[in-house]
């Protein structure tokens, strides 16, 4: 591909985020932030699983340790930009503690460790009423105000949705790049052999989950103010599940992936809701033939089809070479 | 005393369908690195299935399910590994997690959209009259569900040690490429685990719902009890599964009554944590067999 | 040629058409929980609606206008409800019939609020009319209402000194727990045990079992319905014998029919009841119920069918399609069944959007639940 391909099509990308909302209903407005919020947390998993390789059914669980942390804080009064330091190096450490596990047992175990965990979170949350109000959830969150740009509208939540979306990939764009996310590649193609050239996988995979989880709890501190409600119900298994399920459906391992995946799981109900109460029954239906007919998600797709093509500019080359050898 | 009895003979008897549910989920996993995330939801479909054989054709009980075993068995035992495992298998682990999450909710939101949100009631195939055992009481109905669902899982532990055909199961299960190489033919031997797993789950489907009444929803805890006692018991033993089962069943009542009900279901899940971390293989499993 | 004229005329016909239907018809946004563990709830709310609209729709519409109900599903996930109802008003509703789920409510009635849409509502937790939110509207009394009716039965007629409280973990049965649990500290009744279930528990051994030990005169029984069933069922075989009293659910037909003979001497104080066919309208409303959709109606059913009429009824006194109008006129407001028969009872709300009618005490008899007893509206 040529060199200006890539940053022209996320220029258009940005542009078109820009233009989405514009003579939108708020509800479309909602459900596009909703994209973006949900593209972070994928993010944060994508780099767990797609780059590191370590399998987690905890992302909801983070989401909600974000999301409360930035609840309570801005309930008592603190702005939202001071709030969120706060929650994030909460979930950071919290996912440094689960990334423990781990170290110690790999696949399908580590995936039922991080599917209890996502429970237990769960249990306190519902339990402790004094912290947390219990069943009934914490309401009235306000929505940042920065002066002279306030988030009330929706529209204007949208766009600063937008901007922490575009500032939390930059930032992953840069880990993925920079040495330590090859290593993280490395760890997932070959633990053994990234050992034996000297990457110290221990703290590698402390920190894929550490990363990943704060991007959670990111995606969790967003949610606060646009829902202005939290309540122990909106981060069970079944939404850990669900952002896992972008992961794979955008492509895991692929940066743009996740903001796929994400667009995907959320709009495609969009679409089918004039079918009512058939409407899951399709969609789950899709996502089975889905996985039969690209296993490697959507841009995982794209890649094969580009490989296709470009196979075909190999073999010429092949043909020529052959032609000289004579 | 007598209220330790009662919650420990009721928490047999549940623990027992959930060991049947368990064995299943264990078998399938062996068999085909499948972890079912639907298996909740396939106790919970051959209970409609009999519903529609008694209210909607008019067929008497026992026709109603047996015929319901029948088509269980072809739906979620033969179909599911020809539709969906096999397919998405090669793509690896999370793939097919996610398609049995999806299957789960597609199974869920038909039974709604074809029967009905509302619970229904289940014919009970034995008696319900209590029976006073030293200040417990339990009804006929408990004393026969932990009857056959040991005797299921004594007699499938049997058949797959005893005979030939459930030898070249395990064998097809621990190396399928040395069972190939031993005449083993292994894609049978792994569809017949797929089928005897939709038998189990029928099986505890219509021993369950008498009492937990037939809900398309049911899927969601019973899916997440059977998987918890498949691995606190241990992955690679039929025996681990029952035992997890069991222990699950009697530890969620015990707790509930001396320690505490909010929390009544975070232990099985605190247990979980402990297993994996501490021992991997599970209380009753080997440490040899396959490790995923 | 011939084709496309054909086109032309269809396409103009259709358009024609649709502006017609747009002029004369007025959209309701029904959110309710249609799939997820509020789906028995939600599609009830849904039917006896349907119900409502064919008969408004038969009779005239609203101001001459025809009543076109659009369907929103929740998933039983308050963030989606928000999203929902938020939809609903971008499409032109005019009023939102829903939530029913507490939790969902307290999100979307935000939405209704700021953009000055009339919403009725199934919900029961007190909270949601605590918030100055003069659009919300309750289709029933709130478990701050409802639950204290109980109390004088517990007092004068059973005479508890000892009570015990089961109740599901959710913020429904919470939110009952806690009401049921402050009234009866005021009344000075001792709770003797307070045992909490997960929502789709399997085994109630446990529960029944402390309850049989607590030495309670008494059990309050706060649970959806197969919650309420399967309790019940465990109760029979442990041969618990002490009164169990419910609010609502307990003694629904449908709790009948998932418990069978273990629902027998269960009462229950319900607002409204499909049971009480003693009553004119409320027969009439559960024999089209049954005929239409050949089971018996929930007294969700009965709430989106009266909160549909009360839709009617209001915006007929305000004489336009005005929320802001509607929700000064809610205010205070009675409805009295001389005038009004299709709200089935007199009905009153007060200035916080609380609703308030006569209610009932019923117990199953014979596999039937028989009213016992009627409290005055409070």
């Amino acid at each position: 591909m040529r060199r200006w391909i890539r940053p022209a099509l996320i220029g258009l990308a940005i542009i078109l985020a820009i233009l989405a909302p514009v003579g939108q209903g708020n509800y479309i407005t909602y459900v596009l932030t909703s994209w973006l919020i949900f593209s972070i947390a994928a993010m944060g998993l994508n780099l767990t699983l797609g780059y590191a390789g370590q399998i987690s059914l905890a992302q909801a669980s983070f989401m909600a340790i974000g999301g409360y942390t930035t609840a309570l804080l801005t309930l008592a009064g603190w702005h939202w930009m001071l709030a969120l330091p706060v929650a994030l190096s909460f979930c950071f450490v919290v996912g440094l503690m689960l990334g423990y596990p781990a170290l110690r047992v790999k696949g399908h175990f580590l995936a039922f460790v991080t599917l209890a965990f996502n429970t237990l979170v769960f249990l306190i949350l519902r339990n402790e009423e004094w912290l947390t109000g219990g069943n009934y959830g914490l309401v009235g969150m306000p929505r940042p105000d920065f002066g002279l740009f306030s988030t009330m509208k929706q529209h204007h939540f949208y766009y600063f949705t937008l901007t922490i979306t575009i500032v939390a990939a930059v930032i992953m764009w840069w880990i993925v790049r920079s040495p330590w996310g090859r290593a993280f590649k490395a760890l997932r193609e070959n633990p053994i052999r990234a050992e034996s050239l000297g990457v110290d996988t221990r703290r590698l995979t402390l920190l894929a989950f550490a990363i990943g989880s704060t991007y959670g709890g990111l995606a969790g501190a967003l949610v606060t103010p646009l829902v202005q409600f939290i309540e122990p119900a909106s981060f069970g298994v079944a939404h850990s599940l669900r952002i896992l399920l972008m992961v794979v459906v955008g492509g895991a391992g692929f940066f743009f992936g996740p903001f796929l995946g994400a667009g995907v799981v959320i709009i495609l109900p969009e679409f089918l809701r004039f079918t009512e109460g058939y409407y899951l029954i399709i969609y789950a239906a899709l996502v089975i033939v889905m996985l039969v007919f690209t296993p490697k998600g959507l841009i995982g797709l794209g890649a094969l089809l580009r490989d296709r093509f470009w196979g075909k500019r190999v073999a010429r080359g092949d043909l020529k070479q052959g032609a000289q050898l004579k | 005393m007598s209220q330790f009895l009662q919650v420990l003979l009721s928490g047999l008897a549940t623990g027992s369908i959930y060991a049947l549910v368990a064995v299943g989920f264990t078998l399938v996993w062996q068999a085909a690195q499948t972890v079912n995330f639907a298996q909740g939801e396939f106790v919970m479909v051959p209970a409609f299935f009999v519903l529609v054989g008694t209210h909607v054709v008019g067929l008497p009980l026992w026709l109603a399910l047996a015929l319901a075993l029948v088509v269980s068995v072809v739906l979620i035992g033969a179909l599911f590994k020809k539709l969906v495992v096999e397919p998405i298998l090669p793509s690896g682990g999370i793939s097919l997690i996610i398609a049995t999450m999806a299957l789960g909710i597609l199974l869920k939101e038909s039974a709604k959209e074809f029967y009905g949100a509302e619970a229904q009631p289940f014919p009970a195939m034995f008696p319900t009259d209590p029976i006073n055992i030293f200040g417990a009481v339990v009804s006929m109905q408990d004393i026969l569900n932990l009857i056959i669902s040991l005797g299921v899982v004594v007699l499938l532990t049997l058949f797959l040690n005893r005979t030939r055909t459930g030898r070249s199961m395990q064998a097809a299960a621990q190396n399928p490429a040395v069972a190939e190489i031993l005449g083993v033919n292994v894609k049978r031997m792994v569809m017949y685990t797929f089928l005897i797993n939709a038998a189990l789950a029928a099986l505890a489907s219509f021993l369950i719902t008498p009492v937990y009444l037939a809900k398309f929803s049911n899927g969601e805890t019973l899916g997440l009890i059977a998987f918890i006692a498949a691995i606190v018991g241990g992955f690679n033993q039929i025996r681990g599964a029952l035992v997890g089962g069991l222990l699950i069943g009697v530890l969620d009542n015990i707790t509930a009554t001396y320690i505490t009900a909010e929390y009544r279901a975070a232990l099985p899940l605190v247990l979980l944590i402990i297993v994996i971390l501490v021992r991997p293989q599970g209380i009753m499993g080997t440490s040899e067999g396959r490790t995923v | 040629m011939y084709r496309r004229t054909i086109l032309a005329v269809t396409t103009a016909i259709f358009a024609a058409m649709g502006a017609a239907q747009a002029q004369q018809a007025v959209k309701i946004g029904m959110v309710a929980e249609l799939s997820g563990a509020g789906a028995p709830a939600g599609t009830n709310w849904r039917d006896g609606i349907k119900i409502a609209v064919e008969e408004i729709n038969a009779d005239g519409g609203i101001l001459g206008k025809q009543v076109d109900v659009h369907e929103y599903d929740t998933q039983t996930d308050p963030q989606v409800s928000r999203a929902m109802v938020q939809k609903a008003i971008d499409e032109g509703a005019y009023a939102i019939l829903g939530t029913i789920y507490s939790g969902s409510t307290l999100v979307n009635m935000l939405v209704a609020q700021q953009n000055e849409i009339p919403q009725f509502v199934g919900s029961e937790a007190p909270t949601i009319v605590q918030k100055g939110n003069p659009f919300v509207f309750r289709t029933s009394s709130g478990a701050q209402k409802g639950v204290p009716a109980l109390v004088p039965y517990f007092i004068d007629t059973l005479k508890a000194k000892k009570v015990g409280i089961a109740w599901v973990n959710n913020e429904f049965g919470k939110g009952g727990r806690d009401v049921f649990a402050a009234e009866m500290e005021k009344a000075g009744v001792e709770v003797v045990a307070d045992v909490p279930s997960e929502q789709g528990a399997t085994d109630y051994a446990a529960d029944v079992s402390k309850l049989k030990e607590s030495g309670a005169d008494a059990v309050f029984v706060y649970m959806n319905q197969e919650e309420s069933a399967r309790f019940l069922i465990e109760a029979k075989k442990q041969g618990l014998s002490i009164p169990l009293v419910g609010e609502v659910t307990l003694t629904e037909a449908k709790v009948i029919e998932l418990a069978g003979n273990a629902a027998e001497g269960a009462i229950a104080h319900v607002g409204v009841t499909a049971t009480a066919t003693d009553i004119p309208g409320i027969a009439e409303f559960n024999e089209k119920f049954v005929a239409k959709f050949n089971r018996n109606p929930t007294h969700d059913a009965i709430k989106g069918y009266v909160g549909t009429w009360a839709t009617k009824y209001v915006t007929e006194m305000v004489g336009e399609f005005s929320g802001a109008k509607f929700a000064e006129k809610m205010k205070n407001l009675c409805l009295n069944v001389a005038e009004h028969p299709r709200m089935l009872l007199d009905t009153c709300w007060d200035e916080a959007g609380e609703m308030s009618r006569p209610s009932f005490m019923v117990q199953v008899k014979d596999g039937k639940p028989v009213v016992i007893g009627t409290a005055a509206a409070n």
